[in-house]
């Protein structure tokens, strides 16, 4: 990529306002200085909460470190304390390490966008450094030895003479109240004890042993259970509700109903859902269709009104004359993030206060969202995180917590957990929006992509709280509180758009993303947002560039990336791979595809093997070979981990996964009207392989493998039949299509 | 007043007989392991074993689980002291957000109560009951694997025991 992308960065802008902040607290200096000190830019989340403090403390009881991150069962939570404890010098077991909870530690946002590692291991990292020379130079001072003199060992200063001292020893009350400076002494990589190696995760051992580990765990005293009763549909009006048997019924304490958002609260939980069962038969609803025709979503996709944003429009060279022209557009339904473990929360308001433990991934932003709906202040409201189900975006997590927050709010005193049931978890989840792309190129008489035009057509890809508006129970309340119009989320990294823009160096590039701004169903952030549809469409025309320039897929790619790090890993899965022009078998089919996720995190190449069955069009997985290059790898179990829970999970979404509705209704309220991958169709094998940055940044590899998978497959699919499906998903009726069957 | 054996232990529970035995392990009994992930039998998250069967507990009326040895998760094992299976989970770091975990190793378990040779193929089949949506399967079957040639040196270990005491 040549051209500077005119959209003005959302990083830039955050970055600039942190700087405001930092030069009006300088403002009582004189002018001159504050000219002379433009603040440097601090590491990572630093530049939000900058005291030391706010990330770890040091006292006799021993050393806690906290993130405003929340584990999601990427391990985040193992490869924070990694990168804490090789900083500080200490084992990872000499910590106690807090994660999202906004009594205790900072605000880090969401943990979301494969950021976690840039934004909070960054920090930590450079907090735990300047701990451990402030207490190195306490010892110093102590001891009137040079601090370079001094030894680390397990939260221990020596020194040659064999005086030591613990940190707890050593730690003043303020000694970390202090302003983190912009460069750290970061341990050397030569010197790394930790980081690079496999750590075990941290939360494995309670959960295969079941001891308490989710929000849905909790027993706190005196909790009772809720269930909540939704509409049928998104429209659907409450005409009346007649709650008297319902009440009388065994251990139902309590109805609760505001406007048309209506729960029950008994003291065991299976009466709950008894409960919930008649008070949903006693609700008459009125519905009306208020859905796109689902056989026509794609019209309604293309035709809906839509801001148009040129993201990037790049001319180097002349059109292409004489060339080849390719066309091609892409598909890709509604998709649902479908947690294993429904969405829960527990809530319980006590005095003018409310707690909230919650499984969503902002407890910050939760909090301000719930505040508003509540009307608290938000200093009345803590939110706590407490694992859940993976959530692999924006599910029904705060919308629980809504909830429950609610209920409670109804039930002073009282703990009250809510359970969502599966159908409530399917059908009103956000879901992973509907879309539609176009890819046009030109190649030149050399097989060269001359000229490069992409427009990709979605709706919004986060609608997260925000504010109660984006909470789905506010809006069924007496007083509801409407869905703000979303806006798109800005390049670099983009929502519908992300991945949009190819990595690939062509003579001329024009990408354009067309933002929808109406939601006729509900959608948000899921896993990789509008990157798995992108990757999808560019890696499929890549491969159809290539076959049409009669060239090897890999080779093609190769000929148009110029990025090291990014050849680096295509080849990498290439040769593990065994990527090869020599035919195989009839039915079949190997494909390629590579991204580095939203053009800044880490590079992910997929490469795939499988078989189509002609008679069926069914296909089955052989093998995928992925490389990936996340920077610097803290722990590479995990990183590895994610590769190929990515690769599984994406498979599914690529292979099976279609959100089902009609006019009226959702339909997929369940696994068997919204099936997924099963054991049975899994491949014979997985391996990931990956290239370590010592030194260099780290790179968020969380959603990484989302897009490559999909393209290699549908690449694969088309290897193997001759034919490209480019409608997600690859059922076998497509298939068979496909081939004229 | 029914008695449920659970983990070799009698616990007394009250309450409708047609209430799945998934509540009142968790509600009553405070375990955590079985998860509810579906309450349709879709998913096997909340799966237990029955006299050395997985059963989905989520569907299974406490009714049917009286007078018959139900084993969940717990039962295989604590932190200090984890069984086979799961210390096979542990070294395959086979989770990630471990919801479905439970469940997979409980349906392994049974698997291997009765096979403790399976083909890769006759793991897969059996395991496709439950879902995983973190796409952690193949560390699952690695850990089924793992855990079979465990549990069969184990056996072998027994064996040659025994041999020796003879």
């Amino acid at each position: 990529m040549t051209a500077v992308n005119p959209t003005l960065s959302r990083r830039a802008l955050l970055g600039s306002g942190a700087a405001l902040v930092v030069s009006f607290s300088l403002l009582r200096s004189p002018v001159s200085t504050v000219l002379a000190q433009a603040p440097p830019r601090l590491p990572g989340s630093l530049r939000r909460s900058p005291k030391l403090d706010a990330w770890l403390r040091v006292d006799a009881n021993g050393i806690t470190v906290f993130t405003g991150k929340a584990e999601l069962g990427q391990g985040i939570k193992t490869a924070l304390l990694q990168v804490a404890a090789e900083e500080l010098g200490v084992e990872p077991s000499q910590i106690e390490f807090i994660t999202a909870d906004t009594a205790k530690t900072p605000n880090e946002g969401y943990t979301s966008g494969s950021q976690s590692m840039q934004d909070s291991a960054t920090a930590i990292r450079h907090a735990a450094a300047q701990a451990r020379e402030l207490l190195i130079a306490a010892a110093a001072q102590r001891w009137g030895v040079p601090a370079e003199q001094l030894t680390v060992k397990a939260g221990t200063i020596t020194a040659p003479d064999g005086r030591s001292a613990s940190y707890g020893e050593l730690a003043s009350a303020d000694m970390l109240n202090v302003e983190a400076q912009p460069q750290s002494k970061l341990t050397e990589p030569r010197a790394y004890r930790l980081i690079g190696k496999p750590l075990a995760r941290v939360d494995i051992p309670a959960k295969v042993t079941g001891a308490p580990a989710y929000v849905q765990d909790l027993r706190p005293p005196g909790m009772v259970h809720a269930r909540v009763v939704r509409p049928p549909s998104y429209a659907a009006r409450l005409r009346s509700v007649d709650s008297s048997a319902v009440e009388a019924m065994p251990g139902v304490l309590k109805v609760v109903r505001d406007g048309q958002f209506l729960a029950v609260v008994a003291d065991r939980e299976y009466q709950a859902v008894q409960a919930m069962t008649a008070l949903a038969k006693a609700s008459v609803w009125d519905e009306t269709k208020s859905l796109p025709d689902p056989a026509g979503i794609y019209d309604w996709v293309l035709k809906a009104s839509a801001k148009e944003y040129v993201i990037h429009d790049a001319r180097n060279g002349e059109a292409a004359t004489g060339g080849r022209t390719l066309e091609a557009v892409y598909h890709r339904p509604y998709q649902l993030h479908g947690s294993i473990g429904p969405s829960c929360a527990v809530a319980q308001a006590e005095g003018d206060g409310l707690t909230v433990w919650t499984h969503g991934q902002g407890v910050y932003p939760l909090r301000a969202a719930l505040a508003e709906m509540l009307h608290l202040s938000p200093d009345k409201v803590r939110c706590v995180h407490v694992e859940g189900s993976g959530c692999y975006g924006h599910n029904g997590a705060d919308d629980a917590a809504a909830d429950a927050a609610l209920i409670a709010m109804a039930l002073p005193g009282r703990p009250v957990r809510v359970q969502w049931m599966r159908d409530q978890e399917h059908a009103w989840e956000p879901f992973g929006a509907a879309m539609v792309t176009r890819a046009r190129a030109s190649l030149d008489g050399s097989g060269t992509v001359t000229d490069w035009h992409y427009e990709v057509w979605s709706n919004a890809h986060s609608t997260r709280p925000g504010g109660a508006g984006n909470l789905m129970p506010a809006w069924h309340l007496a007083t509801p509180f409407a869905q703000p119009a979303p806006e798109p989320i800005p390049q670099p990294t983009g929502g519908g758009d992300r991945n949009a823009i190819p990595l690939y160096q062509f003579a001329n590039t024009r990408v354009v993303h067309r933002f929808i701004a109406d939601m006729p169903l509900r959608v948000s952030a899921l896993r990789g947002l509008g990157a798995y549809m992108n990757v999808f469409s560019l890696e499929s025309f890549m491969d159809e560039l290539a076959r049409a320039a009669g060239a090897d897929p890999v080779e093609f790619r190769l000929r148009h990336l110029k990025d090291e790090r990014a050849r680096a890993v295509v080849q990498l899965a290439a040769e593990k791979f065994g990527w090869s022009a020599g035919r195989l078998a009839k039915g079949r089919g190997r494909g390629f595809a590579f991204a580095k996720y939203k053009n800044l995190a880490a590079y992910t190449a997929v490469a795939a093997e499988l078989e189509v069955e002609h008679e069926t069009g069914k296909i089955r997985l052989l093998r995928f070979v992925a490389a990936d290059d996340s920077g610097e790898i803290v722990n590479p179990d995990g990183v590895r981990n994610q590769i190929e829970g990515g690769i599984i999970q994406s498979a599914s979404w690529t292979l099976r996964e279609a959100v089902a509705f009609d006019e009226t209704r959702i339909t997929s309220r369940d696994w068997s009207t919204y099936p997924i991958l099963r054991f049975a169709e899994l491949p014979d094998h997985v391996d990931v392989h990956l290239i370590d940055r010592p030194g260099q940044p780290f790179l968020g590899t969380g959603e990484s493998a989302q897009g490559p998978t999909a393209a290699a497959i549908g690449n694969a699919v088309a290897d193997a039949v001759g034919a490209r499906i480019r409608e997600l998903p690859l059922t076998p009726r497509r298939v068979k299509a496909a081939i004229g069957i | 007043m029914l008695t449920l054996n659970v983990n070799g232990q009698p616990h007394q529970v009250d309450g409708d007989e047609a209430t799945p035995l998934l509540y009142v392990l968790r509600g009553d009994l405070g375990l955590n392991a079985a998860k509810f992930g579906c309450g349709l039998g879709q998913c096997g998250a909340c799966t237990v074993l029955l006299d050395d069967k997985p059963v989905l507990s989520c569907l299974t009326p406490i009714a049917v689980a009286k007078q018959r040895q139900i084993t969940t998760l717990e039962g295989l094992g604590g932190h200090d002291g984890p069984g086979p299976v799961q210390r096979a989970f542990i070294a395959e770091q086979a989770a990630q957000c471990g919801f479905c975990i439970a469940g997979m190793i409980m349906r392994a378990e049974a698997l291997l109560r009765r096979n403790s040779a399976p083909s890769e193929a006759e793991i897969r089949a059996h395991m496709t009951t439950n879902l995983c949506r973190c796409g952690t399967h193949m560390r699952i079957l690695a850990a089924v694997r793992r855990a079979a040639q465990m549990v069969r040196s184990a056996a072998t270990d027994a064996a040659h025991a025994q041999e020796a005491r003879r």
